[in-house]
């Protein structure tokens, strides 16, 4: 990413890299988008209305932070919503069946998620499989480990206890919400601050030059991987703790809604730039849409439309907006 | 707004939510029951565990009623409501037919507007979105099919604390999460339904024999129990020689069905039970010629069944109609917030469809509903 003076000499200040960036375009969308949504229902920007969305977008932003970070790599990873089914069901089945105490279940369902994404990370790095073939195919593999384990029948009654982190709240804020801004703000920190997180848009900029640096690129690419299963199933846990019972279609098509959420947030499908602010808005902006259209009555159906053409436009104006340096990517 | 700056803004805000939860722990410790609900509304932490008692529904509930029911919710007897429609999907002719029943409802009764909104796909973690939204717009009433029963519960019964009525209908939540459901079809009524209809084809001695969907369907299952009931008692010399496993695929039963004609010549009559099962058992009937010699009876839609009626391979297709039951269930709104529909009831009034049976806390539609020659074209679901 050069900051090319020379060629931004030419424009207005306003089109510097540094005053039209991804982020401040969808901080300006976000911002028309929440006053647009207010004139049209005025239900929506209450502190209760905004508090309580969260609890339904945050399965898929905690997704998203180790999506970003894939996705800036150059990589993809299309088995997380499978990922999430399987992890939701080990919960209900190491509970109900095994009859581990459900603390360890817990543990069950993040290992599973893990343990997924790790395997993931092993076609990818040392078998050398493409991550879209490799994920592709583990995202029919563990739905089927889903659907296979459980026999389709749901798990449900969970203790009261249980329901603190999908339904529980710290003061007024939810549980899920906390958490989820506390990760995000740990892997922004990582991104951005840390040699790993540098060496994570080296690979995605050219993986071959950042082998050759001394980069560990299969070691980073496991760990991602690893990452993205291991949220997965934290996600599948706070989901089933939101609606009380496990299901083995679980996070069906999570995969394209934490794409797109990533994708709007102005990473590159490329590899080699993007940021978690930009995905944390994402997420944020896709959120509120589905939320205040339905305030205002707009049918789920067409709510579905306006989303697309957001994200068209989001990219559109991204690229025009950013002029040739954008343009490229 | 540069980079540092995004970070020092997104760092102040950290330490805000770090100590705004710091502080907020000690009043919520994760072992505690958590209060379901929106927190916002209620803001003494203190008094969580007394707000059981402090919430009590609008109307003493009788021993033995298992459905849950409103509390604080505004008297609107008589004056206008308006009604969120929920149904599992929308999008498809089932649901568009059920949502008609509503309007129809709604139009005679005039003081009722009723919206229709819901995800494009069967999930139920959209629903529970869906439901939330609806509570925040200020509903008056919920009514629902739900795609799951368990999961969808909690945000129902967060609708009924806000005072919102809520009715079921086509598919149920659990009991306490609804105050009625609307249920379109008994098993005993199914059961009768199925048997009359091949009695009136076959006769009352002859061998038939069963298509189900798979050996432990909970639905197929009580139908056949059902069935078997009431032929022990009517028809005793109606035979059912044996019953095979179709597993909702419809090529199987038709291979199943082609093996049922070969392997009993004597075969008079088969029942598909399942959607796909009825159709896949009346193409083998038709495509081994033996139209009109081998009755099949079953349930299934319109739709799916017509061609079969049209070449009258199949004289009549078992089903409950969808556009009533939509109907019914707005009635039921309407009877519950004026507070005529109360806990106890054992009938209402529902419009063109006269009286009701209400048992507990279900409002039975009636006997199923016959397509047949006359009317299928009537129908597009």
């Amino acid at each position: 990413m050069s900051e090319s003076t020379a060629a931004m000499a030419s424009r207005s200040k306003l089109m510097g890299r540094r005053l039209v960036n991804q982020e401040s375009i969808l901080g300006v969308t976000l911002l028309l988008i929440v006053f647009v949504l207010s004139f049209m229902s005025d239900r929506f920007f209450t502190p209760g209305n905004l508090l309580n969305i969260t609890r339904f977008f945050v399965e898929i932003a905690l997704v998203a932070l180790p999506m970003t970070l894939i996705i800036i790599s150059a990589g993809i990873d299309l088995s997380v919503g499978s990922t999430f089914g399987w992890s939701a069901v080990m919960l209900g089945y190491a509970w109900q069946v095994w009859g581990l105490p459900l603390p360890v279940a817990i543990g069950v369902c993040l290992a599973t998620g893990a343990v997924a994404g790790l395997f993931n990370g092993w076609l990818i790095a040392k078998v050398k499989v493409p991550p879209l073939i490799a994920t592709l195919a583990t995202l029919a593999i563990y739905r089927g480990m889903a659907l296979g384990i459980s026999q389709a029948r749901p798990v449900s009654g969970y203790p009261d206890w249980f329901e603190f982190f999908g339904q529980g709240a710290l003061g007024p804020v939810p549980t899920q919400f906390a958490l989820w801004i506390l990760l995000s703000i740990v892997v922004m920190i990582f991104l951005a601050r840390t040699p790993w997180g540098r060496y994570i848009y080296a690979i995605g900029s050219n993986m071959q030059a950042a082998r050759f640096s001394g980069v560990p690129v299969d070691k980073i690419t496991l760990a991602m991987y690893a990452f993205s299963g291991f949220m997965a199933s934290l996600a599948a846990f706070i989901f089933v703790s939101r609606v009380t019972t496990t299901r083995a279609d679980a996070g069906t098509g999570l995969e394209l809604d934490v794409i797109a959420a990533v994708v709007l947030g102005g990473t590159s499908i490329y590899g080699g730039e993007g940021s978690i602010l930009g995905t944390v808005l994402g997420v944020i902006i896709i959120a509120l849409l589905r939320n205040g259209l339905s305030l205002a009555g707009i049918r789920g159906d067409a709510t579905v439309v306006v989303i697309g053409t957001v994200l068209i436009l989001a990219v559109f104006l991204n690229r025009q907006l950013r002029g040739v340096e954008g343009g490229a990517r | 707004m540069s980079r540092a700056k995004l970070f020092k803004l997104m760092g102040l805000f950290a330490i805000l939510v770090l100590l705004f939860t710091a502080c907020a722990a000690p009043a919520a410790p994760p072992s505690a029951e958590q209060p379901s609900g929106e927190p916002a509304a209620e803001q003494p932490a203190a008094e969580a565990p007394a707000e059981e008692a402090a919430m009590t529904t609008d109307i003493e509930l009788p021993d033995g009623w298992d459905a849950g029911w409103t509390k604080g919710a505004p008297d609107k007897a008589g004056q206008p409501i308006t009604v969120f429609d929920i149904p599992k999907l929308i999008g498809i002719d089932y649901f568009n037919a059920t949502f008609q029943g509503m309007q129809e409802a709604a139009d005679e009764l005039g003081n009722v507007s009723v919206t229709q909104d819901g995800p494009t796909e069967g999930r139920v973690d959209r629903q529970i979105e869906f439901i939330d939204n609806f509570i925040t717009q200020g509903a008056d009433a919920i009514v629902f099919a739900s795609n799951d029963p368990v999961a969808i519960a909690p945000v129902l019964e967060k609708a009924l604390a806000n005072g919102i009525r809520v009715i079921g209908y086509d598919a149920d939540a659990e009991p306490q999460a609804r105050q009625f459901f609307v249920n379109q079809a008994t098993f005993e009524a199914i059961g009768k339904a199925l048997v009359d209809s091949m009695v009136a084809q076959v006769g009352e001695d002859a061998e038939v024999a069963i298509v189900t969907s798979s050996l432990t369907a909970p639905n197929q299952n009580a139908w056949i129990a059902e069935m078997t009931k009431y032929r022990d008692a009517n028809f005793p010399n109606l035979k059912f020689v044996d019953t095979r496993p179709s597993e909702e695929d419809q090529n199987l039963a038709f291979s199943v069905t082609q093996d049922l004609l070969l392997a009993y010549p004597n075969l008079a009559g088969v029942f598909g039970l399942s959607s796909v099962a009825f159709p896949g058992a009346a193409e083998a009937v038709q495509q081994a010629g033996r139209c009109g010699e081998v009755a099949v009876v079953g349930l299934s839609t319109p739709n799916v069944m017509r061609p079969f009626v049209k070449s009258g391979c199949v004289k009549d297709v078992v089903l409950w109609n969808p556009v009533d039951l939509g109907y019914a269930t707005i009635y039921a709104v309407r009877a519950v917030v004026d507070g005529t529909l109360v806990p106890g009831a054992t009938e209402f009034e529902a419009g063109r469809l006269g009286t009701l049976e209400v048992k507990g806390s279900e409002i039975l539609l009636g006997p199923p509903f016959i397509y047949d020659e006359t009317n299928i074209d009537d129908f597009n679901f």
